[in-house]
């Protein structure tokens, strides 16, 4: 509650506004560790002012005991809770290329390298938490979920690690900017233009595509698809109609080409039409090769080439 | 989970019993004086919402808890008369936590339910501080730090949560006596108590009618305990000293007019007895003192009939230090305005023990003869020394002397001092206590309710008010060894006061004593022993400063040294990455500090190449790191070198 309020100061930002990154393992040293107590823990306080009036009032011995031995036990709480929190290790781990619009997750490695158990860790940004338990000299993996709203390089911000264990009266926590990235691919545009037809000048037509050299496996039919290719057998089984791909010197080669593109279309939405096409190429068997202003990658296929090509979408011009 | 709304997580079912299980045994000893509808009431909740969370089933609405909120506090007021009294506060606390758990759904609310309960825990002081309630409280505050726990840490087992519980409050214990030592005491109340904060006290009252000391004879309970400094005063002597009274309207003795604070003026003779007295609190004023004490305890005053009287009424144990003469001889009060109340009598009322009277007068007999015999009356006449008594009518003290002949020390004291007034000696009521049982465990002398007593005190001319104690006349054994011997054998006397099982005596010796201690050191710590105990530790000027100065370093030292204790475990569990680490450090200092994404090979060549002096060693450890980090198999003895090369590297 006092970070609510101390979060629109001009101070705050000063003290815990955005640094730079820290590369590699970050330590959560002593002086990097904040403590103060809870909403819960400010009603415990309170609890404890009545009780000691209450104890002085009626002159109870015990009360006072009762009172001074809850109290004690907030004091070494501070020190349970900070303990629990400090000294821990965080290292980068792996953030999954996303596309636009949906979550990226940063793998972080909390390690406990101290010879007692840490519980209840929470590790969260922008409102979004995960929680771990590290057993003495043990390791845990927590992913820190951020929205990847642009294309680009997306890295995870601030994160904060706190911990309310073990009595939920305090809550230690701790900033950390953890130097990692995690790639964001253009958003694919929900658009309905089918893939652009193969280059004249370079291959054969697209419906030559299906040239009998190798067979390369079956897909979902498609209108265009020739008659000819419906695996038929399988149609008699009942298992809805199936188009065999072949694959080979004589498949077409596709170019996904910038210039090609309505000139109407702002840079983002040429870059998410061109992103779909990539992912419909690929999901097609199809060879493509992808150019831009400045930019081209010849025609291949498979994972690589569309790995490939994506980071190209997801970095234009950044 | 999503931790912003932590507080809204949905509570565990284990850390709901848990929670309530805590509650049930705070509340336990508080059933047993609350109204039996609310207990009813707690009993229906409590089993409700177990059925509900077993079930999974949806809480009641708010507009239910509403109604039964508002029906609950009109119960409470139509019982108690009051809503800000202590029971009903109590009864009120133990409604609303009750009515809290329909309510509990979140974490949040389980918090604010585990600190009432704290607070309830310490309800339960108002009516016992005995060890057994403290033993059971700590447990308590035990079990419901262990539901703290269990809502921070929902994921870890109850039995760790338990343990980490036990350790926090094993920790905080040190801290806590400190602050109990330490902290500055103020003698209360800090405003004024409500008016039931202290009903229920057992002891003498300030009247005294047939029935009333063998009625208070049937209770166990301790009066006051004593420590003698050398050997106590023989049994018989042992008269305590409480109210006395002047005024009797035909059945009921009261005290006479309120009387200036006086002196104490006897001549006494023998050796004095030095002692000090533990007085349980009564909720009067009076102060017990063996006849007859030679002087007046701080905060306290005499009146003119010799009733030690605290100026506040004794509502905490208190203890108080007084010399006292049992061979005395009272000279004061030759004034007739001060003896005409020792005289007076209700018209109307026992006329054949007046006729009595004034025959035992006639022909000039001496004040001494009248009382001889009375007192020969009381022990010829075939009078039965008894706890049940039969009830007596208008003229109490004519049935009694005539008619019933059996009574308890009150009948005897009362039909005593009438028939001296009616003889025309002014005599009076005195009640205490008289005996008391040394615990040969601590060397205390337990005065028990069961020891009280009523006595008479007649003026003799040139001798002063002179205690007789017609109880003695007819029962010896009452004054030579107590109540038990001297009853009857049917009569309802408490247990204890007449066991002859030895070791069932032998377990009350040791838990008396072992109370009295309790009593003493913790129960009895107000300012003034704070004061003295502070003085005895060395505090030169024990004021509220110098405690809060002391009490800042005790705290801050303690929570120091645990920060250290804590800190030593906080260091890398490996002791080979420690050690290595070590080694980095040192050449840090010197300015050759490793780089993160150094290896320890490179490292250890960089470094050798930078300090050819040492860099034989500097090879040697980095050798052994190595080994010990990446090798098959961990080698004690590699590590017992890798440990004395880094303690002894220095470049």
């Amino acid at each position: 509650m006092f970070e609510k309020i101390l979060s629109r100061s001009q101070l705050y930002l000063a003290f815990f506004g955005p640094r730079k990154p820290e590369p590699g393992t970050i330590f959560l040293r002593q002086n990097r560790v904040y403590i103060l107590p809870t909403r819960p823990g400010l009603a415990f306080a309170l609890a404890l002012g009545v009780m000691l009036i209450g104890s002085i009032n009626y002159n109870l011995s015990l009360g006072y005991i009762l009172t001074f031995l809850l109290a004690s036990m907030g004091l070494v709480a501070i020190l349970h809770t900070f303990r629990n929190l400090v000294h821990l290790h965080i290292s980068p781990g792996r953030a999954e290329p996303v596309f636009a619009g949906k979550t990226a997750w940063f793998e972080l490695f909390v390690e406990n390298r101290s010879g007692y158990e840490r519980s209840a860790i929470v590790l969260w940004r922008e409102g979004k938490a995960t929680q771990c338990d590290l057993a003495a000299a043990r390791g845990a993996t927590g992913s820190v979920p951020v929205a990847a709203e642009r294309r680009g390089w997306l890295t995870p911000g601030r994160i904060t690690l706190e911990t309310r264990f073990p009595v939920g009266l305090l809550r230690a926590w701790s900033y950390i900017q953890p130097d990692m990235r995690c790639l964001v691919y253009p958003k694919p545009d929900d658009g309905m233009l089918p893939l652009p037809e193969p280059s004249g000048g370079v291959g054969e037509k697209r419906v030559a595509s299906g040239g009998s050299d190798d067979f390369a496996g079956l897909r979902q039919y498609q209108v265009s698809d020739s008659p000819r290719h419906i695996h038929w057998k399988a149609a008699a089984r009942g298992q809805g109609l199936q188009t065999k791909v072949f694959s080979g010197r004589a498949a077409a080669e596709l170019w996904l080409d910038w210039s090609a593109l309505p000139a109407h279309l702002d840079l983002e939405s040429k870059l998410s039409r061109l992103t779909r096409w990539v992912l419909a190429a690929d999901q097609e068997g199809l060879r493509y090769g992808l150019r831009l202003p400045g930019v081209e990658l010849a025609p291949d296929a498979g994972e690589p080439q569309r790995l490939a090509c994506l980071r190209e979408l997801a970095l234009y011009g950044l | 989970m999503d931790s912003r709304t932590a507080a809204n997580a949905t509570i565990q079912l284990r850390h709901l019993f848990w929670l309530l299980g805590g509650l049930a045994l705070v509340a336990a000893p508080h059933t047993a004086r609350l109204p039996w509808w609310l207990n009813l009431i707690a009993t229906i909740l409590f089993a409700w919402r177990i059925y509900l969370a077993w079930g999974e089933r949806a809480l009641p609405r708010t507009w239910l808890l509403t109604l039964l909120v508002v029906g609950g506090m009109v119960g409470v007021y139509l019982t108690y008369r009051t809503l800000f009294g202590r029971d009903s506060g109590v009864a009120l606390l133990v409604l609303f936590l009750s009515l809290k758990l329909l309510e509990l759904r979140h974490t949040r609310d389980a918090l604010v339910l585990v600190l009432l309960t704290y607070f309830l825990a310490l309800t339960n002081f108002f009516y016992s501080q005995t060890l057994p309630t403290a033993g059971l409280m700590l447990a308590t505050t035990l079990v419901n730090t262990a539901s703290l726990v269990n809502f921070a840490a929902p994921g870890r087992a109850l039995q760790a949560n338990l343990k980490t519980a036990g350790v926090l409050l094993a920790q905080a214990a040190p801290v806590m006596l400190i602050l109990f030592f330490l902290f500055p005491r103020v003698q209360g109340p800090l405003w004024g108590l409500p008016q039931d904060a202290y009903s229920g006290i057992t002891g003498l009252s300030n009247s005294m009618s047939p029935g009333a000391i063998s009625r208070l004879s049937q209770s166990d309970a301790i009066a006051f305990r004593v420590r003698f400094q050398g050997a106590p005063p023989p049994r018989p002597q042992l008269y305590w000293r409480g109210p006395v009274f002047w005024n009797f309207d035909g059945r009921t003795w009261r005290p006479g007019d309120a009387r200036p604070y006086g002196q104490i003026r006897f001549e006494a003779s023998g050796k004095p007895y030095d002692y000090e007295v533990t007085l349980e609190p009564h909720n009067h004023n009076w102060l017990f003192a063996l006849e007859l004490a030679a002087k007046v305890p701080p905060n306290a005053g005499v009146s003119a009939d010799y009733v030690l009287l605290s100026r506040t009424p004794v509502r905490n144990r208190m203890r108080y230090e007084l010399r006292s003469y049992t061979n005395f001889t009272e000279g004061g009060a030759n004034d007739a305005d001060e003896l005409r109340p020792g005289l007076q009598l209700p018209a109307g009322f026992n006329p054949r023990a007046r006729r009595l009277a004034q025959q035992w007068a006639a022909g000039g007999a001496s004040d001494v003869a009248i009382v001889q015999k009375a007192l020969n009356y009381f022990r010829e006449q075939g009078f039965v020394y008894t706890l049940e008594p039969p009830l007596l009518g208008r003229d109490s003290v004519d049935e009694f002397l005539f008619g019933s002949k059996r009574g308890f020390c009150e009948h005897y004291a009362s039909s005593f001092v009438f028939l001296m007034r009616a003889a025309g000696l002014p005599a009076r009521v005195v009640t205490g206590y008289q005996g008391g049982e040394i615990n040969p465990v601590d060397q205390y002398m337990v005065v028990r309710q069961s020891d009280a007593h009523a006595w008479a005190e007649v003026w003799l001319k040139g001798r002063g008010w002179t205690r007789f104690d017609p109880t003695a006349a007819v029962s010896p054994v009452r004054v030579e060894s107590g109540v038990a011997a001297a009853v009857p054998a049917t009569d309802p006397l408490p247990l204890m006061a007449r066991t002859t099982l030895a070791w069932l005596r032998e377990v009350r010796y040791n838990w008396d004593a072992l109370a009295n201690k309790w009593n003493q050191l913790v129960l009895g710590y107000n300012p003034e022993r704070q004061r003295e105990f502070l003085s005895r530790m060395g505090m030169s000027e024990p004021g509220w400063e110098n405690m809060a100065l002391t009490l800042f370093w005790g705290v801050g030292g303690l929570l120091a040294l645990l920060t250290a204790w804590l800190l030593r475990r906080m260091r890398s569990a490996d002791p080979v990455q420690r050690l290595w680490l070590r080694f980095c450090a040192k050449l840090g200092k010197e300015g050759c500090a490793r780089a993160a994404h150094e290896g320890p090979a490179d490292f250890v060549a960089r470094s050798a190449g930078r300090y050819p002096a040492s860099a034989e060693r500097i090879r040697a450890i980095g050798e052994r790191y190595i080994a010990l980090r990446y090798g098959v198999a961990a080698d004690a003895r590699l590590l017992a070198e890798l440990r004395l090369l880094v303690r002894e590297f220095g470049v």
